[in-house]
């Protein structure tokens, strides 16, 4: 097992130098201390993850756990390469299955993968985007099983969260331990709004002139994602609009303001595909706007990330990014996919029923780690019950090995331990190129030997440090 | 900006000076059930309240404890004092991006120690900490807009949301108690009229004003004047006012000089505060005054609602 503090070994790790020092010298007192501390701050800047259907505190909070992940410069150049070159296949790919579809017709990704994935959105067939950028804002979920092993463990193409907690966590950081900062030499994230910000003004209608009018389109506060819209809004001085603040009329799109109708030209939307526009998806959403697709479609208004960019990020179609990187680019992938056993496939299906006990097993669709059984840690019952619903709608699953994911000392009720944790990037494309800063979202998972990082299941964050190089 | 952000800017600074009105009820009802009948005291605050039916539903009779938990903490009580800081946290969240983070932390930090308060909180041992509670929440949340917003749009809505419904207030808090003020109810010398128009002061924190104002006797006709006509007074009709027409006259100058109804009947309003004599105003009814201002200030709000926030 990997400890991204001590290695394999037990002997600290260069990187964490600082980190291990300023451990040693806090006392256990002052950890309490300190995390409670950053507890109340939390809760007074209103950083709540609202869970509305669960019961108990409506308005919880992510647990934060006060010490940091830290990747050097090297391993993040390495990333950051993997993660431009990946993200930059993943556009590709959706504008080709959009357009062309000459993957498709090479046969390197089955065709009625897309076509009869339900995120495939008709309405994008034949049409031209500014930049013929899809998914403008990517989150990519890597894992770490060694020095130099890390995976992608899945691609989010539509609209990926989190981002506001890597920023408010340095934020908070900084603000308990201004002296570890003083030392560490780490990279700064804080400059992510105004990055984001460019980058969906690149992408503004081509017939947009002057300075193009960026808006967040939000379900509201009921969401629980509504912090991080509303802050991403503040940080980039722009509305935070929600459907009924938008009017949809010759063509165009508005925004309703004291002064009367004011043009949108960039929509970050934080809604999805299907509630959008009542007259082009659900007819019962009363999120969207009607007409906004109408509009889009005319090239009158930006939506980012793009309708049906999900086809991108389908665990079924995640088995295929290495041929993507390789079929648009003719590059070998930087990083590793997790081997993903798809049981869809009858050799792949027995393979899985075979070896269900090592296995991780979970829908290609779906999110929040629901649906998904975890071998090794299931009991015999559950394994056979869930090898009952396998054999049943296999389609619906796939399968990958167990990995060690790499741990990181967290504090926990019995103090100091390590814990498992992931990686969560988030990767900005538009018309000048792709952007990343320097970090993401870790996320633990605080259970003993858990492995799902899940902030409904139990799973917190920390401040993720690159260091300079 | 968008409307509906004006509408939550607006509605967040109602319910913050609503909450605090409530306080000073309150705390006026509280030291006059010492003097007078204890039930009349209790229905008065009910009525400026503007909850008496919906309370004497559920109550036969108003005391200390009913009435107290009743604008306080009571669930069915839209304009209870928990309820309308939990409106006011509503809004503010709506429009996050529109608040300082001064602003959101005075709102969220009251929310957050009204989510532990009980009904205890409104019993006759603790009510006057709760009500210094309230008072310092919503100084708190002025001291913070006042200070900390860029003079802009979203700034004059919540200004205007304050000096419209503290407009109210005191017109609500004058009404009920108008047939104390009306000179065949005065009789000289009596200790308990002294008490009640008292009493009025407080509610609106104004007893020193008066004395510094008049510097005498505490007279039914001057604390008419105090409250309705004069300018120095920061919760008279003609203070909340002026400061109304001031905000609509900038929101109209940010929007190229666009005017609309709510520009004329403020101003209409705000004139003839500025112009009417204390004396004309009771010869001609001060009661028939007082409802006048309170339906006009209603209609003011909605014309605003229609002009800015749709």
């Amino acid at each position: 097992m990997f400890d991204e503090m001590r290695g394999a070994g037990g002997d600290l790790r260069a990187s964490y130098a600082h980190v291990g020092e300023w451990l040693d010298a806090l006392k256990p007192d002052a950890l309490v201390a300190k995390r409670a501390e950053a507890e109340r701050l939390f809760r007074r800047i209103g950083i709540t993850f609202a869970v509305y259907d669960e019961g108990g505190d409506p308005e919880r909070l992510i647990p934060f756990d006060i010490i940091p992940r830290v990747l050097d410069g090297e391993e993040w150049s390495f990333l950051a390469r993997g993660l431009e070159q990946r993200v930059k296949a993943l556009n590709a790919f959706l504008k080709d299955v959009y357009g062309p579809r000459e993957i498709l017709r090479a046969g390197a990704v089955p065709e009625a993968l897309i076509t009869q994935n339900p995120a495939f959105e008709a309405i994008m067939v034949g049409l031209e985007v500014p930049a013929g950028v899809y998914t403008h804002i990517a989150g990519i979920d890597i894992v770490r099983t060694g020095p130099r092993e890390f995976y992608v463990l899945e691609d989010n193409c539509r609209t990926p969260s989190g981002v506001s907690y890597m920023l408010e966590n340095r934020a908070v950081m900084m603000r308990l331990f201004p002296e570890l900062f003083a030392k560490a030499g780490v990279e700064p994230v804080s400059y992510y709004p105004e990055l984001l910000l460019r980058m969906l003004q690149s992408v503004a209608p081509p017939r947009c002139s002057g300075e193009p009018t960026v808006v967040i389109l939000t379900p509201g506060q009921y969401n629980s994602a509504y912090y991080e819209h509303s802050f991403l809004a503040d940080e980039m001085g722009v509305e935070l609009v929600e459907g009924a603040d938008l009017v949809v009329q010759d063509g165009a799109v508005f925004m309703r303001t004291t002064g009367g109708l004011k043009r949108v030209d960039v929509i970050y939307r934080r809604i999805d595909d299907a509630f959008l526009d009542p007259l082009a998806f659900r007819p019962d959403s009363t999120l969207g706007a009607p007409g906004l697709i109408g509009a889009y479609r005319q090239g009158a208004v930006t939506l980012c990330n793009a309708p049906g960019a999900g086809v991108a990020d389908d665990k079924a179609v995640y088995v295929h990014v290495p041929a993507m990187i390789r079929f648009y680019l003719g590059e070998e992938p930087i990083l590793n996919n997790v081997p993903t056993y798809d049981c869809s496939r009858p050799d792949d299906l027995q393979y899985v029923l075979d070896n269900i006990a090592e296995l991780v097993v979970k829908e290609a669709r779906g999110s929040g780690g629901y649906g998904m059984l975890v071998g090794p840690h299931a009991t015999k019952a559950q394994r056979s019950d869930f090898a009952k619903k396998l054999k049943a709608h296999p389609h619906v699953y796939i399968a990958q090995p167990t990995l060690s994911l790499s741990t990181c000392p967290t504090f926990v009720e019995k103090g100091v331990a390590p814990r498992h944790i992931d990686l969560r990037p988030f990767v900005l494309s538009g018309a000048d190129g792709v952007r990343i800063v320097p970090g993401g979202l870790t996320r633990v998972a605080l259970r003993e030997g858990s492995l799902v990082v899940n902030s409904s299941q139990g799973g917190g964050t920390k401040d993720t440090w690159v260091l300079r190089k | 900006m968008l409307a509906r952000a004006a509408d939550s800017m607006f509605w967040l600074a109602r319910y913050m000076e609503r909450m605090d009105f409530v306080g000073r009820l309150l705390e006026a009802a509280q030291m006059m059930s010492g003097v007078s009948t204890e039930a009349e005291e209790w229905r008065s605050a009910l009525i400026a309240a503007g909850c008496e039916e919906a309370f004497f539903a559920k109550h036969e009779t108003a005391t200390l404890e009913t009435a107290a938990l009743y604008l306080g903490c009571d669930k069915d009580n839209p304009s209870s004092i928990l309820n309308c800081l939990e409106m006011a946290r509503l809004n503010a969240r709506a429009m996050r991006t529109n608040l300082t983070r001064d602003m959101w932390t005075a709102v969220n930090d009251a929310w957050l120690v009204a989510r532990r308060i009980d009904s205890d909180a409104f019993t006759p041992a603790r009510l006057d900490d709760t009500i210094e509670w309230v008072k310092t929440v919503s100084m708190r949340f002025y001291g913070a807009f006042v200070g900390s917003m860029l003079r802009s749009e979203a700034y004059y809505f919540t200004r205007l949301g304050c000096f419209l419904e503290r407009a109210d207030n005191t017109a609500r808090i004058l009404d009920v108690k108008y047939h104390v003020l009306l000179p065949d109810y005065a009789r000289i010398g009596d200790a308990f009229d002294y008490y009640q128009w008292t009493s009025i002061l407080r509610s609106v924190s104004a007893v020193r004003a008066y004395q510094w104002v008049y510097r005498g006797k505490v007279s039914p006709w001057n604390v008419a004047e105090l409250l309705i006509l004069r300018p120095e007074m920061p919760r008279s009709l003609r203070r909340c006012y002026d400061e109304t027409v001031e905000c609509l006259e900038r929101l109209a100058s940010e929007h190229g000089g666009r005017r609309g109804e709510c520009h004329r009947l403020a101003g209409a309003l705000g004139a003839q505060l500025r112009f009417a004599r204390i004396g004309d105003i009771f010869q001609s009814g001060l009661h028939e005054h007082l409802t006048n201002m309170i339906d006009r200030t209603a209609d003011l709000g909605q014309d605003i609602a229609a002009f800015y926030m749709r």
